[in-house]
């Protein structure tokens, strides 16, 4: 979780970058002083979270919400209760945090964001995947260029100089590398899951232990993609 | 006034990490006695909706050094200066004091 922090008084930036160290995902990469350097600010740098400061001069945190194009979740810090229930009309705002802000609070908000982003990536990934579900790719066998669509590839095994399409019952032997591949494949439906393998996630049948099924095939899952999946997954 | 600043919430934060401790109450130094120095000018000149401003600020370092007590006090002055009442301010002077002495102590 990228995170920066907006406010005018450093002391209370100094809080804030003190208690995001206790979160092992929370990475501060820039504490502004003002909404104007903030606006700038992210004009190059793309970030998952701001905590935002209500009353600051000249621009406050109300004007920057109402300015600022696409923003990503918001936390607002405030000393002002009041505030509150007009903050949550805005959807990216997951919490507001009352100063000073106490360690067991913030705890409490880094779980909500969690959930919040694990949220948006989940919408954004089923978006994603309603828009590639008639997409395909074209594939060159025997200089035939064949169309497959994603939903019907299952899967793509590395093989040598070679990689091995699953799709439709068959089998394509194609030359190229599981990284060519993965450039072309949406990520909405797609995840490498193993150094020689790519599977397509929605077509998994079960899992267990460390490999999945797939139409009659057993994938290894390797430990290093093993968490990534996991996350990935609609899990109850 | 019988409440008196402490370090808990600071040292709370800090997790036991001293050099956090230390680069905080460099900051608290340096940013209080300003904050002070701009309410009681504005004050001066009358612009009470900027003292009031200015008290919001200063309430979050109330908190921040355990006077709840101080900290309501605080709460009802910033919203009397903005309905233009000052009745409050004597009492108020007496808890910045009382912060400054400390946070001066801490250098």
């Amino acid at each position: 979780m990228k995170c920066i922090i907006v406010d005018d008084e450093a002391s209370a930036r100094a809080i804030v970058t003190a208690l995001c160290k206790t979160i092992p995902k929370m990475e501060v990469v820039a504490e502004l002083p003002n909404a104007l350097e903030a606006l700038k600010f992210l004009k190059h740098t793309q970030v998952d979270l701001i905590f935002l400061d209500i009353h600051m001069p000249k621009l406050t945190g109300v004007d920057f919400i109402e300015t600022v194009n696409d923003p990503p979740k918001i936390v607002l810090t405030t000393s002002d209760k009041d505030f509150a229930i007009e903050a949550y009309g805005y959807e990216f705002i997951v919490d507001y945090l009352v100063k000073p802000i106490t360690y067991e609070r913030f705890q409490k908000c880094a779980v909500k964001l969690e959930n919040a982003l694990k949220k948006s990536k989940q919408e954004q990934l089923e978006i994603n995947a309603a828009q590639s579900e008639e997409e395909d790719l074209f594939i060159n066998i025997d200089r035939r260029l064949i169309k497959l669509k994603f939903k019907d590839i299952l899967l793509i095994e590395a093989k040598g100089d070679y990689i091995e399409i699953l799709a439709q019952n068959k089998r394509f032997r194609v030359h190229s590398t599981l990284k060519k591949i993965k450039e072309k494949l949406p990520e909405s439906r797609f995840l490498q899951i193993h150094r020689s393998y790519i599977i397509n996630f929605t077509q998994i049948i079960d899992i267990q232990d460390n490999s999945v099924l797939i139409e009659k095939s057993v994938i290894p899952i390797s430990r290093s993609n093993r968490p990534e999946l996991m996350q990935r997954l609609n899990l109850l | 006034m019988t409440e008196q600043p402490n370090l808990d919430y600071i040292k709370e934060i800090s997790g036991g990490n001293e050099e956090f401790e230390k680069k905080f109450l460099t900051i608290i130094q340096t940013e209080f006695p300003k904050e002070k120095q701009e309410y009681l000018d504005f004050l001066k000149v009358d612009n009470l909706e900027e003292s009031a401003k200015i008290i919001h600020k200063i309430k979050h370092k109330l908190g921040i050094l355990g006077l709840n007590t101080s900290y309501r006090l605080a709460v009802k002055y910033e919203e009397d200066l903005k309905r233009g009442d000052i009745q409050l301010k004597e009492e108020f002077d007496e808890v910045l004091q009382v912060v400054e002495d400390f946070v001066l102590k801490l250098a």
